[in-house]
Formats: C-alpha cells, structure tokens, sequence
C-alpha cells in the first residue's frame, strides 16, 4: 500500500487536479477539503486527511472515521494545523500523510482527553509557571476552543477560513498561539500550543496500533525500528543498522 | 465502620524493593507479614506487549493515577501550593514492584563522603564552606558500617559491573555478574574520557549481563538489549525487580501474603508503640485495619511522610524555627549535560537501561572544592538506555521548534546525537521540606502532601560547573556541535527530570536530627520502622536505589532483632 502511495502521492494529486473531489488511491480514501477548501489560494495546503466516510478502509487497515469530533470542518482546522507542525517534505508524509488527526481525534475522545489520570478536583487557581497545568478545562475541551480560536483568528487576520490560508499564514497564526498572544478561556495560548505540537508528534511516532503513524511512515522515516524483540546480536557493530520496523499490532 | 483482620507479626505498606526485602527476610525467618500495595498485581507476563512508548513512556502506564491522589507544590513559602495535576518532573509508581518495576536499573552505592558529609567537608573545609541555611548532616551511619548490606542488595539484584571506578568505597567482593556490553558509543566515551585523564567505568546494572541465580534461588535472565526499560516492565525477567526476586523468595515461605488494592491511610498508634493500620480497599472503599506487632513503611518517600504526617507521628518540620525533623531535608537530584551533534549515524534505539560508562572524577569530594562555591559534585555518564522515537527529538541551536526545519532536524539527528548526563548532589536546605496540604484532599479524604522546594545556589554552582565538564568529555568524543544544559533557575515542576526525590525522614544519630534511627527505627514508636530515600539527609550523586536496598537489608535485619528482644536497636 505504501509503495502505491509513493507512486502517486497525494500531493501530486491535489497539485494537478487543483481541488480534491475525493478518489481511492492505494485503498485510502482521499477527500475532505470539498467546498472549504475550493475556490480558496491555499498553495500551502498541499495534503488533506483522508475523509470520514463510512466503511473505507483506512491506510493501516482500520476504519478512519471521528469520535470526538463532531463536524468536518474542526477537524479539517486540526489537520492543516498538524500538518503546518509536521509537514510533508523529501523525507516522507507530513502529519496528514500519517493519519495524525485521526491519532488525535481518538485520543481526544479516551482517557487522555477526559483527563482520566489528572487530579482535576477544585479549587482552580492560575498559578505560576513552574506548577504546571492549573485548568479546569479538559483536554478536548482545550482543543476545541483552540481550533476555533485558530478559524476565527483567520477571518480577523485574513478575512478567509483558516484552511484556506497559505501555509505562511497558518505558520503566523500558530506562533501566535505559541507566543501566548491569543486569549483563550481557562488556559494559556501557549499551553495549547504545546498540546497540539506533542499530540503531533505522537501521533505520527506512537505504534500504529493507535492509528497514527501510518504503515510506520514515521518510523521509517526517523530510522526507529519499533518493536523488535532484541538487539543482543547487533549493538555492539560498529555500523548503523537498518531495520525494517515492526508494530506490536502486525 | 472499619473491620478488624487477624493480627499479623510484620505488616508492610506498600511492596516494591523496601517492601519485598523486608518480607523476605522477615519471612524466611519465620514472622508472618502482610504487604499492603494499593496497586495492581503484576508480574514478567504482564509485559509481554510493553514495547509501546505511548503508551507507558507517554501515557504512564505504570504510574499513579492522580485522579485518586497526587502533591501540591510551590516554590516557596510566600506562594499558595497548587497540585500537581498532571504528572512531570518525577514518576509516581504504583502497583506491585513500584519503582522498582519501571526503574533502568543504574544501581549505584553512594561514596563514603556522603555518609559522613558534614565532618568531612568541615575537616578539609572548614566549617563555613557552606552557609547554615545548608543543613546537611552525618547519617548516623558510615559505608563501612553500610557495605555488608550493600553486598547482600546486590547478590539479591545480580549487580552486572566492574570494580575498576578509583573512587567509589571499598567492596569486599567483587560483583556477581560481569559488566554488560561495552557498545561503540560506549567506547566513544571512555576513549575520550581516558585522553582527558579521567577514569571510566562500566555502569552497574541491574539488565544482567548473564543469566543468574541469586542466593534466594531466585532466576535473573539474561538482558537482550531490546531499549526499553525506563518507564517499562522487562518482558524477559531480565531487569531485577522486585516481582523476580524478593517477593516470589518471600511467597515461597509461605509466611507472606500480598493484599491488592489496599491504601493505607493511617498508621494507628496508641502510647509509645503504633498497633496497625488502616486502610481502604481502592475498589469498594470498604475500610479495614490491619493489626501488627510491627509496622513498616515501604512506599514511595513522599507517602511514607505522608502517612507519618496524618497520622501524627514525630514533629513536623518548621523552617521558620527550624524545629521538627518530619518533612525536613527534602532534596532533588541536579542534571548537568551535555548534548553532541555528530556526522555519522549509531545504533541509539538500542540498548538498555543501565548500559553505561560513568567517570567520578566531579563527584563527591573527589576533586578539590576550595576555589569552587559549592559542594559535593555529580557522576558523568554516557548512558545507551534506548532513544524512542516521541521523546527524543533532538535539535541544535536556533532550531525551530515545528514546522519544516524542526523535523528535517529532528529526523537528521534522531541517530546522531549523544549525551552525557550528570547525576549531581541536591544539598538540602532549610526552605525545602515537605509537610501537609491545607486544602487539597486524596479521594480518600486525606489531605495531599504539599512540597515546598526551589533550586539554591549551590544547586546553580554544581550544576554549571559539572555542565562545563560533560561539555568537555563531549568534545572530546569529537561531535561537531556541543550543547551544554541550560543553566538552573527556579525548580519547575513540569518537565520530567528524575524519580530521585529524598530525605522527609531522615535517618541519624540522635532524634533531635532524624526521624529515624540507623536500623530506620523510629524515634517516638519502637515498632514503627520507616524505609526508603526519605531516610537520605541529602541526595548523593548517583541513582539512589542501591543505597535504599541497602538500607532495607540493615532495617530487616533490625525488624528480626526487634521481633526478637524488642526496645530500642541503637
């Protein structure tokens, strides 16, 4: 499957059809920018996610499809702003190309969303910086009210939805979060920033199993091997050893 | 209404290695002991699928749930102590073998000098090398005094090592297991280290080398190297812990039972002599209490002063006073590094825990303080303990954080990094202490352990120091790019740093200065003995879970003579 993707990547795709209208490629559905992104000059957003669709097989075999969101169009804004973190480039897939929103999207919806594992009892106060996360919110709470910061800030800056946007104006909006410009309820822009940058990187590093790091892309592309059972017989050679990796679920 | 179980000789709260050893021992001697651990039974099956980052690196998977209980910390006394709501700076464990589970199993003895710290450094100091706001002490016991247990904590452990390292205490025998693998990037650093004059050494471990059996009859397998131990059980038996060791030699006896899902939530006391505790089932919150002839706490230090704390044991320590030793010298441990760029590609997936080269040139008093404004210093180490794909992105300088450049970077370097990180000595001071939250509660009612620490300037003083030296081993290994750690400022609890946090209950000579006496004997109940870091005066500069076992083996050995003749052991 991923030999095909290489063959005919997704970028090659959009590039010469100008909008994506949604095809089967290599069994992986692609799609999801119909409408938000047509008409749009968005040159930086060369990738989309494949869409939530009933029933397509995804790339690591599993249904994609949402559970915690609830519309496309915030889950596409979770998609370009992953993808502005950790884009495609010579090496490999991008964010997208990984499935790091569907990643992220199931995350939000279990235990590490709900905050499951955090002492989430009051009083709240705001704190200092060096005593860590002191919100109310959870998780997902944050991360909706970050993705919708992020479209609205794009209609204040550049009177456009924040998919459509050039990459450059994606980035600006970004640093902003980072920068700790933007004003968000119960939480700190720059929080979430951090937030959105881990759950990106995890997601196109963690075992496929968790739906990210699709067809280990990420691996590959980092030099990772995943699970192997052991490297007694090679750790002590003086050559880097390349290893075809290996997933705990395959 | 709580109910009352059958009485038992030995009860302990909370079963990792302080736990497991104390039962052995007690066990194989007869007295019938109860461990109490609020987690989970687990054992080498359970970690059959463990290579998973995100879930036990990431997630924590082995970790305490904080939803049920965690600190509250804050910098110092002028601000309001917040909780920790998420886990950062130190792993909490929980569940059977605690710690001792999720360790890398560097296993160290600290040096002689810690032992005796205050009267050495005030011999060949002087006695203002520190001010007075600096309370260190002598622990009321040497390494000499300290080395039979050290042996037996690591027969027990099947320790893999070399006795090469110039500075370290005497050994009266060698290790029981021969170092492990010494790997080319290993051997980058003791080349370097040996042209800069410095004397390294092969990291004991706790991946064995080879298979061993040790003089329980217990069976530690071989280390296969696979890179995942740190935040991670060993699928192949191969990392010592307690559930391969002590706790199966204690079962065996046939005088040991384990209670799951049990939190002790206080140490009852009547007079001069504690008689049980109490405890709540975590899953259907029933209480009951647990009488014993005698009581050992052998959770994690921040919960064993807890527990003394609620339940009103010893004197809570004042830092506007200074009176009170309960909660008194917490420390931390200082990371001085190093990173290095290189051009060439190696294996740094690969590896194990504890699979290392060290050199103590910069530890201890092992080098001359008189110019220098702090004291002790910290073990440089190389350590190949398997690098994993979300955690480690390292960058140079002036590089992005996101976005193309950061992953170009992140990918490139991924395999062509190195560090060299210190383990340095956390002196403690009288701002730093911990004592009992005034708002936050556990799920169980019980108020949170509030922490009050901040680095101090011989904190900031080692640390720069000991990072210029890393820096130089660095460049001598010959990395194109040499990155030394930033310095310290303000301690901030949420990057992880290291699972090293000591003292609260202090051990010592006397009960004016200790919680403690030195077979951990509590000073105000005969029958109550206290066991873990929490009985460091000060943190030394290595991994501490060595001197805790053995510190155990000394306190089992008390609990025995105790049992037998009871009064006071010292």
């Amino acid at each position: 499957m991923a030999k095909k993707e290489k063959n005919f990547s997704r970028r090659d795709f959009l590039k010469t059809s100008g909008i994506a209208t949604g095809a089967l490629i290599g069994g992986g559905l692609i799609g999801g920018l119909i409408g938000s992104n047509a008409g749009g000059n968005g040159t930086g957003t060369t990738t989309a996610p494949p869409a939530a669709t009933d029933g397509e097989r995804g790339e690591t075999g599993g249904v994609l499809g949402l559970q915690f969101f609830k519309n496309d169009a915030e889950f596409q804004i979770l998609a370009q702003a992953t993808e502005r973190i950790f884009p495609e480039d010579d090496l490999g897939p991008g964010a997208i190309g990984l499935n790091v929103p569907y990643f992220i999207d199931r995350q939000l919806a279990g235990a590490y969303g709900e905050n499951s594992k955090e002492y989430m009892q009051p009083p709240f106060y705001e704190g200092e910086s060096t005593q860590g996360y002191q919100s109310r919110l959870r998780r997902n709470e944050m991360f909706r009210q970050g993705l919708q910061l992020m479209q609205s800030e794009a209609q204040s800056r550049f009177n456009a939805n924040f998919v459509d946007l050039e990459g450059a104006q994606m980035d600006e909006i970004l640093t902003a979060f980072q920068e700790d410009e933007i004003e968000m309820k119960g939480v700190s822009s720059l929080f979430f920033f951090r937030l959105l940058r881990q759950a990106t990187l995890e997601g196109a590093y963690a075992d496929p199993i968790y739906n990210g790091n699709a067809n280990m892309e990420g691996w590959k592309m980092k030099g990772f091997p995943g699970h192997q059972a052991a490297y007694i017989n090679q750790i002590e050679s003086e050559e880097f050893q390349e290893i075809e990796p290996h997933s705990l679920g395959m | 209404m709580a109910t009352t179980l059958d009485k038992v000789d030995v009860v302990t709260v909370g079963v990792g290695w302080t736990g497991g050893i104390i039962a052995a021992e007690c066990a194989k001697e007869g007295l019938k002991v109860v461990g109490l651990e609020r987690g989970r039974e687990r054992s080498t099956g359970d970690y059959s699928i463990i290579h998973d980052e995100y879930r036990y690196a990431i997630r924590y998977e082995l970790m305490q749930d904080l939803s049920r209980e965690t600190v509250t910390f804050r910098n110092n006394r002028q601000q309001r102590a917040l909780p920790m709501r998420q886990m950062g700076s130190f792993l909490l464990g929980e569940g059977l073998g605690g710690s001792g589970t999720h360790w890398n199993g560097q296993n160290w003895r600290f040096l002689p000098y810690d032992f005796q710290i205050k009267t050495m450094t005030e011999e060949k100091y002087g006695n203002n090398k520190l001010s007075a706001d600096y309370t260190i002490q002598d622990w009321g016991i040497t390494y000499d005094e300290l080395e039979p247990y050290f042996t037996r904590f690591e027969k027990t452990a099947g320790i893999s090592g070399e006795d090469t390292n110039p500075f370290w205490g005497q050994r009266s025998e060698d290790y029981p297991t021969p170092p492990m693998k010494k790997t080319p990037i290993l051997q980058k650093f003791e080349t370097a280290s040996t042209n800069l004059g410095l004397s390294p050494f092969m990291m004991p471990s706790a991946n064995l080398s080879e298979a061993y059996e040790n003089p329980d009859g217990a069976r530690i397998n071989a280390c296969q190297y696979c890179g995942f131990c740190e935040r991670f059980g060993c699928e192949y038996g191969a990392k010592s812990s307690p559930e391969v060791t002590v706790v199966p030699t204690a079962l065996d006896t046939g005088n040991y039972e384990i209670k799951f899902n049990a939190n002790v939530v206080e140490i009852l006391k009547e007079g001069d002599k504690v008689t049980g505790v109490r405890y709540v089932d975590t899953v259907t919150f029933e209480e009951f209490i647990q009488p014993a002839e005698v009581v050992v706490l052998t959770s994690y230090m921040m919960n064993n002063a807890k527990l003394l704390m609620v339940s009103e044991i010893g004197e809570q320590y004042d830092p506007e006073t200074g009176r009170g030793t309960l909660g008194k010298n917490y420390a931390y441990q200082i990371l001085p590094s190093a990173s290095g760029f290189f051009d060439e590609q190696m294996n740094v997936f690969m590896g194990a825990g504890a699979l290392g080269m060290t050199v103590d040139d910069f530890n201890g008093d092992n080098f001359d303080h008189s110019d220098l404004d702090f004291i002790h210093g910290a073990s440089l180490s190389i350590t190949q303990t398997g690098q994993r794909p979300i955690l480690h992105n390292p960058i140079p300088p002036d590089t992005p954080s996101w976005g193309a450049d950061f992953k170009k970077a992140s990918i490139h370097n991924y395999t062509r990094s190195l560090n060299i990180g210190g383990q340095g000595a956390s002196m403690p001071y009288k701002e730093n202490y911990m004592s009992l939250d005034g708002t936050y509660k556990d799920i169980y009612g019980v108020p949170l352990l509030q922490l009050t620490y901040n680095f101090t300037d011989q904190d900031k003083a080692l640390h720069a120091y000991l990072t210029e030296r890393a820096g130089e081993i660095m460049q001598e290994m010959g990395a194109k790019t040499v990155v030394g750690g930033n310095p310290i400022s303000d301690y901030d609890i949420v990057p992880y740093q290291t699972t090293h946090n000591t003292g609260g209950t202090m051990m010592g000579s006397s009960r004016e200065d200790s919680v403690v006496n030195n077979y951990l004997q509590h000073w105000d109940a005969e029958n109550l003995f206290v066991v873990g870091a929490g009985n460091f005066p000060h943190n030394g500069g290595y991994n501490p879970t060595g001197t805790v076992g053995a510190l155990a083996y000394r306190c089992a050995e008390g609990i025995i003579r105790y049992s037998r003749d009871g009064g006071s052991l010292v």
